[in-house]
C-alpha cells in the first residue's frame, strides 16, 4: 500500500493558495529563471488545473515540475504555510504514475536501491570517471548526480578507500548511564564523506554515548521522493523503520540536513511520524545534551580561523539555525562569523542539480559576494551535499576558502592541538 | 486564437524561447493576487524597450489586447488578462542601471524589485520610502502602475511623489520620455503624473527615474493599546495637530485585535480595544525627545499601555503583531473581500463606527487595520460565499461601505486601484464629466483599446476587444 499522499488527497492544501506572491521573494528558482512556473504560486496553479481537469501532462508543465530543489522555502514563508515542496513531490509522483520514471529517476532506482552497486561503483572510483559515462546508457544509475553535463568541471571529492560502515562497528558500548543513541548517517557520509560520520561517532564516544549504527539502513529516499518514485521511497522508508527496531535507542541522529529532511517530513506524509524515536539533527542534539557547553569551556587557541555557516535549507526550514552557529561559536579554534545571504540555498537540490546543471551552479553563485565579504578561509554547514556544491562553487570562482562539514571543526577542536 | 504568423512575428522579435502559448505557461500567467482566473492567449517574455515596442506595435496592428506583467501581487485585478490576448511578461527588465548620488536619483527597470532598490540604495546612506507590504516580491514597474503606498506614506507619501520621470512605449508604438532627473520641470503636460497609477491601460513604462532622500539615521517603533477606537481616532488627529508627522500611524480596531488574539496569544490588557503602532524617524538626538512629546499628547486619551521599543528586535516584535493580522483573516472565513478605502484623518472615527453598523446590518464579520495617519483603512469582509445569499449580501455591504467612504469625502481605493475589482464603484466617486475627460485620454492614446483592456473604466470601447472565455 502506497504510504504517499496522492495529489487529490492535498485538494484541501491546494486550495489555501491564494496567489498572493509572496513565494516569489525566497524561491531560489524563480530569482533565476523570473517564470511564474519556476514558483510555489504557479505550480500550485498547475496542481488545481490537474486536479480540475484543465491541463494534461504535457511536456512544459513536465518542465516547470523539474524546476523545484524540495528546499522547502516558499513553506516557510507562506502566510497560509501551503506545503508546496510536498505537492510538488505528490505531481512528481503523477507524473511517474502515468509516464515512468525519467531517466534520472531510473538511475536514483538503480542506485539507491542496491546499497550494494553504490558501494562497489564508489569503492572503485569508477562512478566518478567521465570515461565511463561514454560507456554506459543514459538510463544507468550512474547518471544521478554524476552525469557528464553535471560532472564538467565540478569539483568532486577524492573517494575514500573504505566506507563508514568498514570503518567503524555497528555497536560501540559507552558509559552505563548514558542512553543509546542510533545514528542514521546516509549515502554521502557513509559513502563519500565517512570521515564525518567518524567525527559523529568519536565525538559521541568521546562524551560516553553508546553509539547504534545498524547496516542495513539504506539511503534516506529523498532521490526517490524528487524524482516521484513513491514505490522506491515506500521500500526504502519500510527498510529504514526496520533497521532501528532491532535496538531501542534514545534519538536517532542525522548529520546530513536532507537525510533530517526526509525522515521528519516526507516519511510521514500520511500524518503519522512511523519511527518510534525522534529524529534529531546532531547540532540539536550537542545543545540539549549541554556538549556545546563543554565544548565552549575549551581553552581557545591563540590563532584561531575565520569560519561561517551557510544555512542548508532542510535544516533552515524547520528552524534549525541556532544550534550550528551555537556550537561554531563554542569551538577553541573558531572565530565565527556571519556571512550575507547565510541561508541561500547552494542550489545543488540532489537529482536537480543533474537535471539543471548550469541553473544550479547560477543559484550556487549567489553564494559567492556574501562568502567573499565575510572575509572567512572556512564555511561550515552540517549538509555533506552542501559542502560537494560549496567547495565548486568557491573553486569555479577561485577563492581560497574550504568547505567543510561542522562535524570536522569539531573533530579538530578534539583532537588537534593549537 | 492567434494565428501562427503572428506567434512567428512575437518570436522574431524576443525569441522563441520567449514565447509561449502552452496551457501551462497561459495558467501560471492567468491570475494574480485578487484569485480570479482568465486566460491569455500568449505569454511573452521581453528584455528591452525595442523589443516592448515591437510587440506593442505588432499587438496595435493586429488589434491584440496585450498587458504588462510584473509581479502579478496586486490586489484589484490589473494584470489579468480579461480579454486574453498577450501577457508581456516584465520581471527579467529588472537592472538598477544607476543609482546617482550627487543627484539622489536612481534610473531602474520596471522588472526591479523594491526591496531590492531600497537594499540598494540604503548600501549607500540613501533612502527610497514607499513601502507597500508586499515590497519583498512586487516590482517597481507595478508600483508606478498602481501608485502603491504602505504603511510610510503618512510622512514620505506615495510612489507617485518620487517618480521624476518616466520612458513609456505608447499603445501605438511610440517611445516616449516624460519628466527627467531634475526636481523642477514644467516644459508640456505633466505626464508623469498622468502615467503614474495609470494601471497599465496608458502604456507599458520600460524605465524609471525614481527620487531618493537619505536615509534617516534612526527609528523608534511604539505600541499604544487604547479603552476606545474613538481615544486611538483622536490621539492619530492629536498627534498631527501637534505639529509631528510620524513615519508610520498604524491602528487596529476592536475586531482586528480579536482576530489575531484567537490565533496567536496577545500581549495586550484585556480591556483593549484599539492598538495604535507608531514609528518615527530621523536623527538621534531628536526621536527621544519627539517619542515624548507624542506620549504626553495622547496619555489624555484613554491610554491603557504603551510599550517603546528599545532594541530592534522589540520594535520587529511590535510589527508582528500588525502583521499577524492577515494571516489570521481566514480563520474567520474563507473566502476575504479585501477593499482599501481612504477618508480624510478626521473621519476615521466615522468611518469606523459606520463600518460596525454595516457589519451587523448584514451579519457579515468586517475586520479593520491599517494606516490612521492618512485615513487609508484597510477593509476585510470576511465571508463564506457556499453560504447561500452570502454574494448578495456582500455586494450590499460593500455598496453600503463605498457610499459611506465617499460622503464622508473619502474614496474608494486609496493605493490597489480599480482594475476590475473596483471598476464598479469608480462611478460613486468620479461625476460623469470627470470620467469622460479619462476616458476621452484613454481613447485618445490608445484608439484601438489594446492597452490592458476592460480595467478601471467598465465601458471603454469594448466592440474592439477580442473577447476571451474565464478559464
Amino acid at each position: 500500500m502506497a504510504l504517499q499522499k496522492s495529489l487529490e488527497e492535498y485538494g484541501p492544501q491546494i486550495a489555501q493558495c491564494v496567489r498572493c506572491g509572496a513565494c516569489q521573494a525566497h524561491c531560489p528558482v524563480y530569482l533565476e529563471t523570473w517564470r511564474e512556473g519556476s514558483v510555489a504560486r504557479g505550480k500550485i496553479a498547475l496542481a488545481a488545473a490537474l486536479l480540475e481537469g484543465k491541463i494534461d501532462l504535457e511536456e512544459r508543465l513536465l518542465q516547470e515540475l523539474s524546476l523545484c530543489l524540495l528546499c522547502g522555502s516558499c513553506v516557510t514563508k507562506c502566510p497560509n504555510q501551503v506545503p508546496t515542496d510536498a505537492i510538488v513531490a505528490a505531481l512528481r509522483r503523477r507524473i511517474t504514475a502515468d509516464q515512468g520514471l525519467s531517466a534520472i529517476g531510473k538511475g536514483v532506482a538503480a542506485l539507491t536501491s542496491s546499497p550494494n552497486l553504490l558501494r562497489g561503483l564508489l569503492k572503485s572510483a569508477e562512478m566518478l570517471s567521465p570515461l565511463l559515462f561514454r560507456k554506459i546508457p543514459a538510463t544507468s544509475g550512474l547518471q544521478l548526480r554524476f552525469s557528464p553535463d553535471s560532472l564538467k568541471g565540478r569539483t568532486l571529492p577524492p573517494i575514500p578507500d573504505r566506507h563508514l560502515f568498514a570503518r567503524i562497528p555497528e555497536f560501540l558500548e559507552g558509559e552505563a548511564d548514558k542512553p543509546v543513541v542510533g545514528f542514521f548517517a546516509g549515502c554521502a557520509i557513509t559513502y563519500l564523506y565517512p570521515e564525518v560520520g567518524e567525527a559523529l561517532v568519536r565525538l559521541l564516544q568521546t562524551f560516553g554515548y553508546p553509539v547504534f549504527i545498524p547496516r542495513s539502513q539504506g539511503c534516506c529516499g529523498m532521490p526517490a521522493l524528487s524524482s516521484g518514485n513513491g514505490p522506491l521511497l515506500d521500500k526504502l522508508a519500510t527498510a529504514n523503520l526496520n533497521a532501528f527496531a532491532d535496538r531501542k535507542v534514545s534519538h536517532i541522529l542525522t548529520a546530513c540536513a536532507s537525510c533530517h529532511g526526509a525522515l521528519t517530513g516526507h516519511y510521514a506524509a500520511t500524518g503519522n511520524n512511523r519511527f518510534d524515536t525522534g529524529i534529531v539533527d546532531i547540532h540539536v542534539f550537542l545543545k540539549q545534551e549541554g556538549i556545546i557547553d563543554r565544548l565552549a569551556a575549551l581553552p581557545k587557541w591563540p590563532q584561531r580561523q575565520r569560519v561561517t555557516y551557510h544555512d542548508p535549507c532542510h535544516l533552515r526550514t524547520q528552524g534549525i539555525t541556532g544550534e550550528p552557529r551555537a556550537l561554531l561559536r563554542a569551538l577553541p579554534q573558531v572565530e565565527f562569523v556571519e556571512m550575507e545571504d547565510a541561508g541561500l540555498c547552494c542550489g545543488l537540490g540532489g537529482t536537480f542539480t543533474a537535471a539543471h546543471p548550469d541553473l544550479s551552479r547560477a543559484i550556487g553563485d549567489r553564494k559567492l559576494a556574501g562568502l567573499r565579504n565575510s572575509n572567512a578561509t572556512v564555511i561550515a554547514t552540517a549538509c555533506p551535499g552542501c559542502v560537494m556544491q560549496l567547495q565548486d562553487i568557491i573553486n569555479r570562482a577561485g577563492l581560497p576558502i574550504k568547505a567543510i562539514h561542522t562535524l570536522e571543526l569539531v573533530q579538530q577542536a578534539l583532537t588537534e592541538q593549537p | 486564437m492567434l494565428s501562427a504568423q503572428i506567434l512567428q512575428n512575437l518570436k522574431d522579435i524576443v525569441g522563441a524561447a520567449n514565447v509561449s502559448n502552452s496551457s501551462t505557461d497561459r495558467i501560471t500567467h492567468s491570475f494574480d493576487a485578487t484569485q480570479q482566473q482568465f486566460l491569455p492567449e500568449v505569454v511573452v517574455h521581453a528584455d528591452t524597450s525595442e523589443q516592448v515596442r515591437r510587440i506593442v506595435s505588432l499587438a496595435n496592428a493586429e488589434k491584440i489586447p496585450i498587458l504588462p506583467r510584473g509581479a502579478g501581487s496586486g490586489f484589484t485585478g490589473g494584470s489579468l488578462p480579461i480579454k486574453g490576448g498577450i501577457v508581456l511578461v516584465l520581471t527579467r527588465m529588472n537592472r538598477i542601471l544607476e543609482i546617482d548620488t550627487d543627484n539622489l536619483i536612481a534610473v531602474v527597470e520596471p522588472g526591479v524589485i523594491t526591496g531590492r532598490l531600497q537594499r540598494e540604495v540604503e548600501r549607500l546612506g540613501l533612502f527610497y520610502p514607499p513601502d507597500p507590504a508586499s515590497k519583498d516580491f512586487c516590482t517597481l514597474g507595478g508600483n508606478v502602475a498602481e501608485c502603491a503606498g504602505g504603511p510610510r506614506c503618512v510622512k514620505y507619501g506615495v510612489t507617485r511623489d518620487y517618480v521624476l520621470g518616466l520612458t513609456v512605449v505608447t499603445p501605438t508604438g511610440e517611445i516616449i520620455h516624460t519628466g527627467g532627473r531634475t526636481m523642477k520641470n514644467v516644459v508640456g503636460y505633466d505626464l508623469t503624473r498622468l502615467f503614474v497609477g495609470s494601471e497599465g491601460t496608458l502604456g507599458i513604462v520600460t524605465q524609471i527615474i525614481l527620487r531618493l532622500l537619505p536615509k534617516p539615521e534612526a527609528r523608534k517603533t511604539m505600541l499604544v493599546a487604547f479603552e476606545t477606537i474613538d481615544g486611538a481616532a483622536q490621539a492619530v488627529s492629536a498627534i498631527i495637530r501637534g505639529k509631528i508627522i510620524p513615519t508610520t500611524l498604524e491602528f487596529m480596531d476592536e475586531s482586528a485585535i480579536d482576530c489575531v488574539r484567537q490565533a496567536t496569544p496577545l500581549d495586550l490588557p484585556p480591556a483593549c480595544r484599539a492598538v495604535l503602532i507608531i514609528e518615527v524617524d530621523g536623527d538621534q538626538e531628536v526621536l527621544d525627545g519627539q517619542v515624548r512629546r507624542i506620549l504626553a499628547i495622547i496619555q489624555p486619551l484613554g491610554v491603557l499601555e504603551t510599550r517603546v521599543a528599545t532594541t530592534n528586535a522589540e520594535s520587529e516584535a511590535i510589527w508582528q503583531v500588525r502583521r499577524s493580522i492577515s494571516p489570521s483573516l481566514r480563520r474567520l472565513n474563507p473566502d476575504k473581500f479585501n477593499e482599501d478605502i481612504v477618508v480624510p484623518r478626521s473621519k476615521v472615527p466615522d468611518m469606523i463606527r459606520a463600518l460596525e453598523a454595516i457589519s451587523i446590518r448584514y451579519g457579515v464579520p468586517i475586520i479593520n487595520f491599517g494606516h490612521a495617519g492618512d485615513g487609508n483603512i484597510h477593509v476585510n469582509v470576511m465571508v463564506d460565499l457556499k453560504e447561500s445569499g452570502m454574494e448578495e449580501k456582500v455586494q450590499q455591504a460593500l455598496n453600503d461601505l463605498f457610499r459611506t467612504t465617499v460622503a464622508l469625502g473619502g474614496s474608494v481605493s486609496g493605493e490597489h486601484g480599480i482594475g476590475t475589482a473596483k471598476a464598479p464603484y469608480i462611478g460613486m466617486e468620479l461625476d460623469r464629466a470627470t470620467l469622460t475627460t479619462m476616458q476621452t485620454i484613454k481613447k485618445a492614446l490608445d484608439p484601438n483599446n489594446i492597452m490592458n483592456p476592460g480595467k478601471i473604466f467598465l465601458d471603454t470601447a469594448p466592440e474592439t476587444c477580442t473577447p476571451s472565455q474565464p478559464s
